[in-house]
This record gives structure tokens, sequence and C-alpha cells, in this order.
């Protein structure tokens, strides 16, 4: 009995250490970079733009860089993504054999590597469709490999809105879309919510399938058809080709700290939805 | 990064796919609803109705177009040069030499592997005892808690974890391993801390979907509470943890920046886990810049080879789901 | 011509969608950054010219940049990596005005219809930890070293202890250079830890007492030491006057249909004013 006892407290203490460890690496982790990095940032480091590779000023261009690209992609996704799980949920007969491929295939793109995404954008958007390494190409790649995510959280807020409320509108004598349009939608728009900001999260950190498609030009971005070089490659060049470690510290601080406040966001989308949800 | 969110999504949706048949096919009878008088503008508003679901189907056509682009572009480049060298030279040929012609991706293959193993060897054991700490044994306070960590973990970007690598982890096994600290460890170190929100994810949703009745039976029959987990609970999720380790893998031999930032790519079948190994994903990221012709067409030959594992990795999962259905398990 | 057609058909095709699919969800507004025209009646130049290719030269034509943009208020240049043989293929298909090669083209690259304009010298510096103790090699013991037949330190006069071999990676310019001047032809040892660009090389070997590399020697810093060979020095004078071997040329890259505005930034390059600042960014002026 006794034996038994000590078994089970030393179990507990196991798991709770591997809690622990967790907690441990993620604060590690983000407290080195906050840490190095923090002294980094100042208003100048935000506002100016890089000179000499990165190695003096600040690193304004990346920012808008990144900015853009991710506005641009989720304008492309969004509609796109919202849409296509309008249609799985509320259309397409879930045995058919369309609805079964595209869900398919959102399941395989979710799985699909970065670097492989980077590669089909190099050779097509860049290439074939002639629009060069430009805030297009980058952004076009970004929103194929951001449309899964977008798909797949709308269509769960989608199957979370309770069925009665469809039959009511539609006993009332709404259409279809108009269910969908002023029922439907509304009651998903916080798990939508939740979906982009995942989808922001994972744009502001790509960097391998960026640097094939989006280039890694120093300049400040202007028209679609621009390079531009978004902050997470920026902080590749600088930690890799040595040019500043105290500005890459800067860069990755930056970085975490847009993730935190992301993250932060969308728990409290989360919340919303879970609420709204009952 | 991969999509930790989306791998959860994949596994919540047999638990949800009951529900949704229900759901769709309720709305599915009812569409007509407005016979007004005015034959006219129902006419009207059934053609607007059918153009709007045209235009909704469409745009789920999309992700299938997008996948077919992918597959074609990327094999038309890699296949040509597949076949002019042999696909079983090309896969365990242990040499790469461009410069002489000689494209083997062998080497980059047991790297990507090894990588991945020493990764899973401990993000595994670590990831499923925090997945059975947050769904059975913490408070629910502290389990919520380490849930929202978790999330923030899966958020870091890749390239912030390889500048992490780089700076602490590669001269910290330098120093204490000796070596050059560009390694295999490295690569697994950092990688491990990469799958480990996939594994806790995923894992700790199908351990909460066991039913409550095998838990209730189990300590009635007077099985203690570990007893319960280990010989119950962990059974009964099985199907949710493989699919874990198995989206892990994929997302492991998947990541890019961290792994080449830390390794040290040398084109050899590291001896030891401290010797400098290439994955077939840095091969890409290194050499596409400098690479043009058949060398090119190489890179892109590997990414094929790639895209096919992950594919068959997902497949794999597909399996396990639907092989857990058939014994009325989630 | 047909395929620029499917190439068109498809560009729209896609457009239609994507509009489509906008259109349906109208409610999300644009907010993109709209143009913004600096106008100043003096300067002639405007447009912009992009530049791609070799990492090496890459910091150059950065800073080269930044002084034109200066001097032409209404150009915009966009620099670039990528490195030199991408530097050629986005030149030839148009994807950028200007390319950029750390090497001397291949025959197959100039029957694509480019020329080669030599804008800088650049030597190639074999650098060690600062904490070696070795401080001049052999061209022979480099190559040793480089193909994997020394492994140790102590076999060419240093402490006992492993050496780390750090190379660039596959047909860079950088590493071309290396092979021709200091290989003749032999491998490098598989072993050897790769890295994709001038700046990583240094990293590496910065963090490792034990590790040998090459960089460009425009590149090169307090945080590294670069060894003499066969008692020569990698300095100005000695590339200058062809004692130090182990230089290459920096080339940019136009075809004949290389704008008026990419022309002029080429002259800019070769002006005195352009020339002295390849010197001060540690090359060597090509006049």
């Amino acid at each position: 009995m006794g034996l038994a006892d000590v078994k089970e407290k030393a179990l507990t203490g196991l798991f709770w250490l591997s809690a622990l460890m967790i907690v441990g690496v993620l604060v590690l982790i983000i407290g080195y970079i906050i840490v190095n990095g923090i002294s980094a940032i100042d208003l100048k480091f935000i506002l100016e733009p890089p000179s000499r590779a990165g190695k003096e000023g600040g690193i304004s261009t990346t920012i808008v860089g990144t900015l853009y690209l991710t506005v641009v992609s989720l304008l492309l996704s969004v509609p796109v993504g919202v849409a296509s799980a309008v249609y799985l949920e509320e259309y397409a007969n879930p045995n058919s054999r369309f609805a079964y491929l595209v869900n398919l295939t959102a399941e395989t793109m979710a799985g699909i590597p970065s670097i492989i995404f980077g590669l089909f954008g190099f050779v097509f958007f860049v290439i074939f469709l002639n629009m060069g390494w430009s805030v297009i190409s980058g952004s076009l790649t970004l929103a194929i490999m951001i449309l899964p995510t977008i798909m797949r959280t709308s269509q769960e807020a989608i199957k979370a809105v309770a069925p009665e409320l469809r039959e009511n509108s539609l006993a009332l004598g709404a259409s279809k879309w108009q269910t969908v349009q002023r029922i439907v939608l509304p009651s998903a728009v916080p798990g939508i919510t939740t979906g982009i900001i995942l989808s922001i999260g994972r744009a502001i950190g790509e960097t391998a399938a960026l640097i094939l498609t989006a280039g890694s030009s120093l300049g400040m971005p202007i028209n679609l058809s621009d390079p531009a070089r978004s902050m997470a490659v920026h902080l590749y060049v600088l930690a890799m080709e040595g040019i500043s470690m105290e500005r890459a510290f800067g860069t990755a601080c930056l970085l975490i700290v847009l993730i935190v406040i992301l993250n932060f966001l969308a728990n409290w989308s989360m919340r919303r939805l879970s609420r709204a949800a009952g | 990064m991969g999509a930790p969110a989306g791998d959860r999504w994949l596994h919540k949706r047999q638990v949800n796919e009951v529900r949704n048949i229900s759901i769709s096919t309720t709305s599915n009878n009812i569409d007509f609803a407005g016979s007004t008088s005015k034959a006219d503008s129902t006419a009207r508003k059934v053609t607007r109705e059918a153009v709007i679901e045209k235009l909704l189907m469409i745009s789920a056509g999309i992700s299938i177009l997008s996948i077919i682009l992918i597959t074609v572009f990327i094999f038309a480049r890699g296949i040509p040069l597949v076949t002019q060298v042999g696909l079983s030279n090309f896969l365990f040929n242990l040499t790469w030499n461009p410069a002489n012609k000689i494209y083997g991706i062998g080497a980059m293959f047991i790297g990507s592997l090894g990588v991945t193993l020493v990764a899973l060897s401990w993000a595994v054991p670590l990831g499923l005892a925090a997945a059975l700490f947050i769904a059975e044994i913490a408070p629910s306070a502290v389990g919520s808690l380490l849930s929202r960590f978790v999330e923030l973990l899966a958020g870091i970007p890749s390239v912030v974890y390889g500048f992490f690598g780089l700076i602490v982890v590669v001269p910290f096994i330098r120093e204490t391993f000796g070596g050059n600290g560009l390694s295999v460890l490295a690569g697994g170190i950092i990688l491990g801390i990469m799958v480990i929100p996939t594994i806790i994810n995923i894992s700790r949703d199908s351990i909460m979907a066991v039913p409550m009745d095998y838990k209730v039976n189990s300590l009635a029959l007077g099985a203690t509470h570990y007893q319960t987990i280990f010989h119950v609970i962990m059974p009964a999720a099985r199907s949710g943890i493989i699919t874990a380790i198995v989206l892990g893998m994929g997302r492991a031999i998947g990541e890019t920046m961290a792994v080449v930032m830390v390794t040290g790519n040398a084109v050899i079948v590291p001896g030891s886990i401290l010797e400098p190994v290439r994955t077939m994903t840095s091969n890409i990221v290194l050499e596409m810049g400098y690479a043009s012709g058949d060398h090119q067409a190489a890179l892109f030959a590997t990414g094929m080879v790639l895209f096919v594992f992950i594919v068959i990795l997902n497949l794999l999962v597909n399996m396990v789901i639907k092989g857990a259905k058939k014994d009325g398990l989630s | 011509m047909f395929k620029e057609k499917v190439r068109r058909t498809a560009s729209f095709a896609i457009l239609a969608i994507l509009l489509l699919g906008t259109l349906i969800f109208a409610g999300c507004g644009t907010d993109e950054n709209s143009g913004q025209a600096d106008a100043n009646p003096n300067a002639a130049l405007s447009g912009t010219i992009n530049i791609a290719g070799s990492t090496s030269v890459q910091p150059f034509s950065e800073v080269l940049a930044e002084e034109f943009m200066k001097l032409h208020k209404d150009v915009q240049i966009n620099v670039q990596g990528g490195g030199s043989s991408q530097g050629v293929t986005a030149v030839v298909s148009g994807v950028a005005d200007i390319g950029a090669a750390s090497r001397e083209l291949k025959e197959e690259e100039i029957a694509e219809g480019v020329a080669p304009i030599k804008m800088a010298i650049d030597g190639i510096a074999i650098v060690v930890h600062p904490d070696n103790s070795i401080g001049d090699l052999s061209a022979d013991q480099v190559k040793s070293i480089y193909t994997g037949n020394v492994t140790n330190w102590k076999e060419v006069g240093g402490a006992d202890a492993t050496i780390t071999v750090v190379t660039r990676e596959e047909s860079s310019g950088t590493r071309d250079a290396f092979l021709d001047i200091i290989m003749a032809k032999e491998e490098i040892t598989s072993s050897a830890i790769v890295q994709n660009s001038t700046g990583a090389v240094r990293t590496t070997v910065s963090g490792d007492p034990n590790a040998i590399g090459y960089i460009s020697l425009a590149s090169l810093n307090e945080e590294v030491k670069a060894l003499d060979i066969d008692s020569v020095a990698a300095s100005v004078e000695n590339i200058k006057n062809g004692s130090y071997l182990l230089q290459r040329p920096f080339h940019y890259i136009t075809t004949d249909k290389t704008s008026d505005l990419a022309q002029a930034f080429i002259d800019f390059t070769l002006s005195d004013e352009g020339q002295r600042i390849v010197e001060e960014e540690g090359a060597f002026s090509v006049n």
C-alpha cells in the first residue's frame, strides 16, 4: 500500500515536471530574446529604413514589407477561404466526391512544408506568370499557405452555429443565401476572426517561402510589383550573414512581441466564440 | 511553421463529422421557402441563389486547383531529372556533387530522418506526458494555462527558433560535448521544441475525447488513477496519439529555416549526433540561389520527394483515423 | 508566342477568380499603400532598377544604390541576393535589369546573350579563429585541409585539435574561385560544414576555435583572422601587384535589352565616384 502510494506520488511529480519543462523552454526562449533584444528597439529602430545592408539604421522597410504581405495575402485568402467553408458546410452534400476532395486537399495542404510552397511560388508566380520577386508573388504564395487554416477555422465556426437559427430563418421565408449572409456568417464571425489571427501569425513568421517569392530587397515596397523583405527574412539574413547581432536580436524581439500579442488576441476571440456558442 | 491549429482541426473533424452530417442534411432539404405570388421575382431570386451557389463552389474549388498546380509545376521540373539519373540512384546515392552532375539525395534523406528521430525521441514522451497532464492530472486552471503556453510555443516563427539555436544551443553543444556544435543534436533539440505543440494538441484532444464511462468503470473496478490512465485511457486514445506522432514527424521533416541554421549542412551520413548533417529541406534553401539547369531541377526533385513523403504521411493519418472509426474509438 | 498567350490567359483566369472571391465579400475594405511621388523636376532620371545575384556583390550594390538614389530622387533601386547563377537567369528572363556575379561567366551563360561588365576585384581570404596560433599556411596545406588529407591542426604546426572545415555551397562564386585557384580540380571533403553566404562562413569560423573557412576579403572583420598564403598577406597592395593569388572579379551582367536607366547606374559604378565607393567597401577598383 505504502509503495503504491509512493509510486503514484512519484508519477504525479514526473507529470508536473514535464509540464514545468515545457513552460521552462518557452520562458527561456522568449525571455532570452526579449532580454537581449529589447535594448535595440527604440523609435528610430522602428521608423528608420535600414542602411548599409542592415548594419545601420532601423528596420522600417521590413516592417512595412511584413504588413504589406500579410494584408494582401489575407485579402486574397479570407474571401476564398470563408466562401469555401460556407459552400462545404451549407451547400455541398457532405458525402459528395467534390466535398470529399476539397476536404482532403485542405488537409493535405496544411501538412505541406513551406519550402514546397516556396518552390511552387517561385516557378509559378515569379517565373511562369512573370510577376518577379514581388509583394504580389509573395502574397499569393502566402495566401495559398494560409487558405487551409482559414477554411478549417471557418468551417468549425459555421458548424458551431445552432441549426435552429437556420431553420427559423428559412421558415420565415428567407432564402438560403440570405440565411447564410444574415444569420450564419454573423454568428460565425468570432470563429473566423480566430482563424484570421492564427493566419496572421503564420504569415508574419514565414521565411522559407518568402525568400523564394518576395525577394530580399531592402527597399520600401510601394507597388504590388515591388520586391519586399519581411522581418522574418531580415532576421535570417542578419543572423546568418553576421551583419549585426544587435539588430537581429531587435528584430527577433519585435517578432516575438507581435506573436505574443496575436496569441493573446486569438485567445480572446476564442473565448468570445465559446461564450457565443454557450 | 506548420499549422498546429489545423492539426487539431483534423482530429476534431472526425469527432464532429456525425453532427455535421445531420446539420447539412437538414439545411439541404429546405431550399425553396419563398413561394411568393410574384412568380417573376421568385425566378430571379432562384437564379441569384444558383449563381451564388456556383460562385461559392468555385471558391471551394480553388484549393483543389492550387494543389493540382503545385503538383504539376513541381513535378514538371523534377521528373525529367529523376528519369535522367534513375529513381533509385537519385534516392539512394549518397553522393551529391552537382559540379560533376552527380545527384543523389540518399545522405540527405537519412539526414532528414536522423534529425527527425532525435527530435521525436524526446518530444514524444515529453509531449504525451504534458498532454496527459493537461487532460487528466492538472487542476483545470493549470491545464488551460499550460495549453495557452503551448499555443504560444506553436506561434513562435521557425526563424526565431533557428536564431535561438544558433546563438544558444550550438555554442552550448560545442562547449559541452565538443565538435563544432552545428550538428544533428542541435537540429534535434530545436525541432523537438517545435513539434511539441503538435504532439500535445492532438493527443490531448483525443485523450479528452475518451468516453467518461471508460474511466468511471475502470475506477469502479478498483484501478488506481494511474492504472486507469495507462491501461484504459491511453489505449483508447491510441489512434489520436499515433496521429499526433505522425503529424509531428511530418512537421519535423518539413521544417526548413530552423534546421538550415543549426545543422551545418554537410552532405554526409553522420556517424554520431555531434556531426553535421544536411536535410532535404536545407538542400533546397541552401542551393536554390546559385543553382541553374540540371542542378536546379535536382533541387525541385528533392522537393518532389519531400512532397510525396509528406502526402504519404497524411494518408497514413487518414487511415489511422478511419481504422479507429471502425473500432468505434476516436 | 503561344506560351506567352497561355501565360496571359492563366494570369487573367486567376485574377478573375480572385476578384470574384473578393466581390462576394465586398465588406472588407482595401488599404494598400498608394505610391508617393516625390516630384523633383531637376532629376532627369526616374524609374526602377532591379539588381539580383551574387551575395558577395550585394553589399556593394546596396551602398552604390543608396548613393545613386541620393543623386536621383526619382529612381528606386531594388537589390536582391540570390546568387551568381540566379543573377544570370534573372537578367535573361527579365526579372532583373542588372545581374551580379562574383565569378567569370560560363560559356553557356554567355551563349544566352549576356555580357559581363567587370565592376570590382575582390580578394578571397582564408580565415581562422583569432585565437588560432597559426598565421601562415602554404597553398598546398590549405588544399590538403580542404581535401580532408589533413584533419588536425598539429599536422600543419598548430595545436592538437580536429580541424572544422567550413565551405560554401555548390556553385557559389566564391567557392568556384576557391576551387579554381587552390583546389586545382580536387574535391572538397564531404564532411565540411556548408554555409550559404560569406557572412555565415565568417560567423561559423568566429564561433569555433578550430575552424577554417574562406570569405570575400571585403567582408573580413575583427571576428576572424586572415591567414598569409605562402607568406603573402591578404592585403590591398599584394592583390594589386598580383602576388596574392586568391582574387576574382565582380561582374554586373547586362543584355542588349538593358534600359538606359540601368546603364546610367552601371556608368555611375564605373565612374571615379563609384569606384571610390567600391574601394571604401573593401574591394578594389577596376581602373
